[in-house]
């Protein structure tokens, strides 16, 4: 029988990230929005926690948990902050996982220990500024010349790629042509400093403010011929997994911050009064909030579902995208409503519903957009291609 | 160096707490049980010590088989094994059978050259339980610690009271009992978790630690509580329009509380 129980070690982190989450980033992570400053002191006790090696087995120096773990710790982070969350997602499922999944044993060697650490952060490099959804249709290029590759291109929206403890830029580049005439997809690492390699300041965002996002460009970038990870012309599958395993892990921070509306929620409507009641007694507040418990209660079961096929190994594209556009739909719902219940002081940026809602938006485009998640069901129903 | 720390599961700060009807003892199953944040702290300086200095961290806990929570966090934060004294005979114990019984659990080990304790619980606060449990020992006793020293022969705090800050030194062993300031504990990691399944925790009896049922619990307990109440609910304070005069009104008020 299906059993959703969490285990004793699984909720025992619960416990422990939820704490973090509660005595550390919740009193200080309004001033980091506000100055849309990276938060270094939270992410440090992130990873005095072990939460960016979770995944990663103990002897790649990381702490032996699984995939679910991290999923666990992203939804306890977002019910507070989804800046430090989405922190710890980008730098755990695109910093650490390609290399761990794909890495040879001298790259797993060289990179593993200090990112699953969390000494210092690795980034992803897909989203290109003439394609996001269509992610395939990379134009940065690596050509080999020697034992060196040189990259040319540019990358847009990447999370982590420009903090002071960013050490490489995970990139897709096209290598060459395909027999059937496509590209030639690869992936390949290009380390903090390479001369050709710059960082431009940091974007102004909407929402995630304490997070770093910063657009990437390329001009003749050499790096040495041994960074190309795992096999030439296998970087469109190997993204395609990477993106898959993230889609359940970006629903767990989706739930996470549906789940924190809800909380807010559910004191403000016992303390605030109108009318001579507490709020949290008419029936317009109690209906929203059923709702708001609805969506996030269905949304974290469809990436518990998700995530328990992916670690018994079973196809889980479909539940991955699920999961991902549940979620997602959920954050945005609760956070409108739960501006709603707050009034004037949901609109405020002190209050932690107005940081919800402005962090919400972004769920439905991060990591495959809605309309992805529902091709991608689609895809996975059978149905013939256009 | 061996140092033993004294731990207790609380109700959790954050949830309602109350006594039960029958007996004014705590109900313990209208909260959620946490280990008590002060002996956290009191954990983590143990760890420090151990590492600075080599050694075992021991927890003791006093406490009903659900406390087993609170020891297995203390574990996940690193200390290496624990003794748990549980009994039903223990229920309603007041801070003189607690501390008799806390001390004969520590009588059980070997070797223990250093007790570390929260100062004083959340719950039951009588800030009285270590001084009690050095005396029962026979050791000295260093308490509201907001700093801790130690080379494995001598311990030496500054201790914090109301009255200023002093430094105090003690020959080991001895005992401790820290304060809010003395640290931030760290957050167990998922190793730690994994790690802490697999550490031994030794259950006792009232009987095992050499004391007999009837030397502790409720009907042999040397202080009796006769009837309690919940705490009112807070008032609304006084608010005080300055017209020029707020400075004065201020010290009137601080000096109507006997605050200055």
């Amino acid at each position: 029988m299906v059993d959703h129980r969490l285990s004793e070690e699984h909720e025992a982190l619960r416990q422990s990230v939820e704490a973090f989450a509660r005595k550390e980033v919740a009193p200080v992570i309004g001033e980091y929005y506000e100055r849309a400053e990276f938060p270094y002191p939270l992410v440090r006790g992130m990873a005095n926690m072990g939460l960016f090696g979770l995944p990663v087995a103990e002897e790649q120096g990381g702490m032996g948990g699984d995939y679910f773990a991290l999923c666990l710790a992203l939804e306890e982070l977002a019910r507070v902050d989804s800046s430090v969350a989405i922190t710890l997602e980008a730098g755990v499922s695109l910093g650490v996982m390609p290399i761990s999944r794909f890495g040879n044993e001298q790259q797993k060697r060289q990179w593993l220990p200090r990112l699953a650490s969390g000494e210092v952060l690795g980034a992803f490099g897909l989203t290109e500024p003439g394609g996001g959804s269509d992610a395939g249709a990379t134009r940065t290029t690596a050509v080999l010349d020697g034992d060196e590759w040189v990259v040319n291109g540019s990358k847009s929206f990447i999370t982590n790629s420009g903090t002071d403890i960013t050490a490489l830029v995970t990139v897709t580049a096209v290598t060459g042509e395909k027999p059937d005439g496509g590209k030639e997809i690869s992936t390949i690492l290009v380390p903090a400093g390479t001369p050709g390699f710059t960082v431009a300041p940091k974007y102004s965002k909407v929402g995630w403010n304490a997070s770093d996002t910063h657009e990437l460009s390329f001009d003749n970038c050499r790096v040495p011929a041994e960074n190309l990870l795992g096999e030439r012309g296998r970087g469109y599958a190997q993204f395609l997994s990477i993106l898959t395993e993230g889609r359940v892990a970006i629903a767990a921070l989706g739930v996470g911050l549906a789940q924190g509306c809800v909380d807010e929620c559910l004191r403000y409507a016992g303390e605030r009064e109108a009318f001579g009641h507490r709020i949290g007694g008419y029936q317009a507040i109690q209906f929203k909030l059923a709702d708001m418990e609805l969506r996030t209660h269905t949304a974290r079961l469809a990436y518990y579902d998700a995530a328990s096929r992916m670690l018994r190994g079973e196809s889980y594209r479909k539940q991955a995208a699920a999961a991902k556009l549940a979620s997602s739909n959920a954050a945005m719902d609760n956070a409108r409503d739960a501006t709603q219940i707050f009034g004037g002081y949901g609109f405020m940026n002190e209050t932690p519903v107005g940081r919800f809602y402005r962090d919400a938006k972004i769920l439905e485009i991060g990591e495959g957009t809605s309309e992805v998640q529902r091709m991608l069901i689609a895809r996975e129903l059978g149905l013939p291609s256009a | 160096m061996n140092i033993v720390v004294l731990v207790k599961q609380v109700p959790d700060t954050w949830s309602e707490r109350k006594l039960s009807d029958a007996d004014h003892t705590l109900d313990r199953a209208s909260a959620d049980a946490v280990l008590d944040e002060i002996n956290e702290r009191a954990v983590e300086e143990a760890l420090l010590a151990k590492e600075a200095q080599g050694g075992e961290v021991t927890v003791v806990c006093m406490g009903p088989e659900r406390a087993n929570e609170a020891i297995r966090k203390a574990l996940s934060m690193g200390a290496d094994s624990a003794v748990h004294v549980s009994d039903e005979a223990l229920h309603g114990s007041d801070a003189v059978q607690t501390a008799r019984t806390l001390a004969a659990a520590i009588g059980t080990l070997e070797s223990v050259d250093l007790v570390i304790a929260g100062n004083e619980s959340t719950d039951g606060r009588a800030g009285a339980v270590p001084a009690m449990v050095a005396e029962l020992l026979g050791w000295p006793q260093l308490t509201y610690a907001r700093k801790l020293d130690t080379d494995g022969q001598s311990v030496s705090i500054e201790r914090e009271s109301d009255a200023g800050v002093a430094t105090v030194e003690a020959n080991l062993p001895a005992l401790v009992s820290v304060t809010e300031k003395i640290n931030e504990p760290r957050y167990p990691s998922f190793k730690g978790i994994m790690a802490a399944k697999k550490k031994p925790v030794s259950t006792l009896s009232v009987a095992d630690v050499g004391l007999s049922a009837d030397e502790v619990g409720l009907g042999s307990a040397p202080t009796q509580v006769v009837s309690s109440a919940p705490a009112p609910p807070k008032e609304a304070g006084v608010k005080v329009t300055d017209e020029g005069e707020g400075g004065v009104q201020i010290v009137e008020f601080l000096s109507g509380q006997k605050l200055v």
